[in-house]
């Protein structure tokens, strides 16, 4: 058997020739998101495994293809997991499309995000050029920080072949607890605790609870249980996991999701229809709703943020022409344009993925 | 370095053009009047630049690029100077950009725990500005009095807490940033994410090369409520680096881990009298921050693990003022360092942790080879390596010397999986350092990457990327002075 490496290579190339563009794909859980892909599949789903795992340096390398799942079932192992508490949409969710979506869960506020956990990447470039950039050490500023460039960029900027991910050591325990409280009661708790030298790993307000997760050394979790009051909750492991993947109750039905990433002391908009579920101690307020695309993302530039239609719903009107994701000003747009060139000039990688100018 | 003699047309030229719309007095081309900006914190590279623009706003920023675009003149940003790559070393031809007026702390957010400062604004300034609301900024490189915060967003900077609390670019929200054409633009924003590429991430660190930083929103964390640090001594530094390991190992993340070896303490101890055994081949300092609860049970961890790792010596911090005079060696260590020797050469490589021993027995082994002495400190926690190699800088074979230790040190970090620079950037000092980390067609996505954002390369040209036509040189140099050195040795 050929190393897939050279066959993706190759179909780079070849696609590159013919300007003929590919779509790439790991798993496939995240097809739902972003703008509709076009062109021949390019499946790295066969490019797994973990490549190098130790513990005491605090980084794992693995491969495109591997589950995410089976990652951290190996690092759970070890006491180990990812910080940035990754989103899974399904079983067969890979680390490549993890890395390339960029999107983080609960823990994002409290320990970083995806792209503050990414130490290292191989990629081939849209010319199917072998590229490495960053590496396995904690601190490295040789270069321009592509890694870190690349995550998120939803495929359109090279096809990740291997990740390096900074690990963090299993909290020795953890609980969560649950207050009565008013969307707005509760945008100002969240802030202000959130100043506070408290061990809050994530926090929730949906319905009319607010959720607070606490992690750490056994006596401090208890000690800033008894702080902050209210009651603990027993399925807590269930309970993240459903918002961290968007399985709650709140995320059903056939209503468009928009997610708003905004500065986290935004008041309440309770001026747009639909439902609110706000995370990141506010700085992500989810929003079931049928309101236009203008409405709702004038309602982030608000709060000095940006809004994407995280998953489309059954068909509403304006719905189908709505980008994803935020437009972007026309100078930032441009530079956009001159990094794609400058990374796949021939256009062919996951063009429109993200925005039709890439 | 050879200075190319000034052109005095163009510098008229330039002069009158920036003066437009700066006062007479913001524009600086008289010899005495710009040679204080010859260099940086590396001061064995020199060169006076041709004007010296000292802007008082983002608009003059904007300004003062346009006009440097349309005449095609390179520009050097520079903030404090502190850096010590040269990454700041301005150019004979060009424009030094100094950040220095635009000192402003222009907002505080308690609630929402952010700052938004002007990039001349002093690191340490941000958190004595915020500790007032028991908030700080966690990034604290040790030059962090006199740097600034657009200098450290240009070379991510890092700091004594980074294994724990990240690097500058985990700390930043928001830049605004102007382009060489004079164009704004935003990066981040008041969220924890933005649309589309993530340019906050790509900026941070770029050395200058791809936008002037105008403007700053920083994160800011609370204080944590307790903090006490471990000293362990080591009558091994293979030891030393294993105890590093097994704190890892026991899912500690420590707010620091510092390594010294033992011409380091001694330089230090006597400076400081911070209480470090001289005796010791190398010491540990780990501390532990966070509530009362988290540190007290953690401490007795750490102390327990140096125990078994084999620590003769294992003394807590007892009291605030303790805990300060332990850091406070560390923190002197490069000016204690300096006073051993007329000048010292600074690396900054970072490799993985368990190759530590190995490295260290590398250096030690170039000592010899060079006759050269040098001091070792090290970020152990995230394996960034800081050799001190003493020279006279009066003396150009020590200089030569010097610079070809530090360069094989380079070499044998990457060898082990490392990289040439953790925390001080490429700047001048490490371009050459450069082809051997990154092959030619990663080279060349720098150098496309450098055009996307600065078509004719007028920010900063010459630092951070080597040009592969220098690559080609270096490489045919070197392999051309080991033919001539070793002639006749057989080679696998």
């Amino acid at each position: 058997m050929s190393d897939p490496v050279n066959q993706y290579a190759e179909a780079i190339r070849t696609a590159a020739d013919a300007k003929e563009p590919l779509r790439i794909r790991g798993g496939g859980s995240k097809d739902f998101y972003g703008n509709a892909g076009a062109g021949r599949v390019l499946d790295v789903s066969g490019y797994a495994g973990v490549i190098d795992y130790e513990p005491t340096e605090l980084v794992i390398t693995a491969r495109c293809g591997t589950p995410l799942a089976d990652i951290e079932a190996v690092m759970r192992d070890k006491g180990q997991m990812l910080g940035f508490e990754p989103p899974h949409f399904g079983n067969n969710t890979t680390l490549g499309g993890c890395i390339a979506a960029g999107l983080s869960g609960p823990r994002r506020p409290y320990a970083g995000s995806v792209r503050d956990f990414v130490l290292g990447l191989r990629i081939l470039d849209g010319r199917g050029n072998d590229l490495k950039f960053g590496g396995q050490v904690m601190k490295n500023v040789a270069g321009y920080d592509v890694s870190r460039l690349i995550t998120g960029s939803m495929g359109t900027l090279g096809v990740i072949l291997e990740v390096s991910l900074k690990a963090l050591p299993l909290p020795p325990a953890e609980l969560t607890i649950c207050r009565n409280q008013t969307k707005e009661e509760a945008l100002v708790l969240m802030n202000e605790w959130a100043g506070k030298p408290l061990p809050i790993t994530g926090t929730c307000h949906v319905e009319k609870r607010l959720y607070v997760r606490l992690a750490g050394a056994a006596s401090a979790v208890k000690a800033a249980a008894a702080k902050l009051g209210g009651e603990e909750i027993e399925n807590a492991a269930e309970f993240w996991r459903d918002i961290r993947d968007q399985r709650d109750v709140f995320f059903s039905g056939d209503m468009p999701l928009w997610r708003l990433s905004l500065k986290s002391t935004t008041p309440h908009l309770a001026d747009l229809p639909g439902m609110q579920l706000h995370e990141w101690g506010g700085a992500l307020r989810w929003l079931t709703s049928d309101a236009d695309a203008k409405t709702i993302r004038k309602a982030a530039r608000s709060g000095d943020g940006h809004a994407t239609l995280f998953r489309r719903g059954n068909g509403t009107a304006g719905e189908a022409t709505t980008g994803a994701f935020h437009p972007l000003p026309d100078v930032m747009m441009q530079l956009h344009r001159n990094v794609k060139q400058a990374m796949d000039p021939a256009g062919i990688l996951n063009p429109g993925r993200m925005y039709p100018e890439l | 370095m050879q200075a190319a003699p000034v052109d005095f047309e163009r510098q008229r030229a330039v002069s009158v053009a920036l003066r437009r719309f700066m006062p007479e007095s913001s524009v600086l081309f008289e010899r005495e009047d710009v040679t204080p900006y010859e260099c940086d914190g590396l001061s064995a590279y020199r060169q006076v630049p041709m004007v010296v623009a000292l802007p008082e706003n983002e608009q003059q920023i904007c300004e003062i690029l346009e006009t440097c675009h349309a005449m095609r003149v390179p520009v050097v940003a520079r903030g404090a100077g502190t850096g010590l790559s040269g990454g700041a070393l301005p150019l004979g031809n060009g424009v030094l950009l100094s950040l220095a007026k635009l000192m402003k702390i222009v907002d505080i957010d308690p609630v929402a725990r952010t700052a938004r400062v002007q990039p001349g604004v002093r690191n340490l300034a941000i958190s004595e500005a915020v500790a007032s609301h028991g908030l700080y900024y966690a990034p604290d490189p040790s030059s962090q009095i006199a740097c600034s915060i657009g200098g450290n967003i240009a070379e991510n900077s890092g700091g004594v807490h980074c294994l724990k609390y990240g690097l500058t670019v985990h700390n930043i929200l928001k830049l605004r940033v102007a382009t060489i054409e004079g164009d704004m633009i935003e990066l981040g924003g008041g969220g924890l994410d933005a649309a589309g590429y993530d340019f906050l991430a790509l900026m941070t660190g770029s050395e200058g090369l791809l936008g002037v930083v105008t403007e700053v929103t920083v994160k800011l964390l609370p204080r944590p409520e307790s903090a006490q640090v471990v000293l362990a001594a080591f009558d091994d530094i293979g030891a030393a680096g294993q105890a590093v390991a097994n704190v890892i190992a026991a899912g500690i993340i420590p707010a620091g881990m510092e390594l010294m070896d033992q011409p380091a303490t001694m330089a230090v101890e006597p400076f400081v009298n911070a209480g470090y055994p001289t005796d010791a081949a190398g010491i540990l300092l780990c501390e532990s921050d966070g509530t009362h609860e988290e540190v007290r049970d953690e401490i007795r961890r750490i102390e327990d693990i140096m125990n078994s790792s084999g620590a003769h010596i294992v003394r807590t911090s007892q009291d605030e003022a303790e805990r300060l005079r332990l850091w406070a060696g560390r923190k002197a260590a490069f000016p204690a360092v300096g006073r051993l020797s007329p000048d010292y050469y600074c690396m900054d490589g970072t490799i993985p942790r368990k190759r530590i021993a190995e490295v260290l027995r590398g250096i030690a082994a170039m000592e010899k080879k060079y006759n050269l002495r040098c001091a070792n400190v090290f970020h152990a926690g995230d394996g960034n390596l800081h050799p001190l190699i003493l020279y006279d800088a009066n003396d150009s074979d020590q200089l030569q010397r010097t610079e070809e230790f530090g360069a094989e040190i380079l070499k044998l970090c990457i060898d082990v999986g490392g990289t040439i620079t953790g925390e001080h950037g490429v700047g001048i000092e490490k371009i050459d350092s450069m082809c051997i980390q990154f092959k030619s067609a990663e080279l060349e996505t720098f150098h496309a990457l450098k055009h996307a954002f600065d078509e004719h390369g007028l920010l900063n040209p010459g630092k951070a990327v080597p040009s592969l036509h220098r690559c080609a040189e270096f490489g045919r140099m070197h392999v051309h002075a080991g033919e001539e050195k070793f002639p006749g040795i057989p080679r696998f």
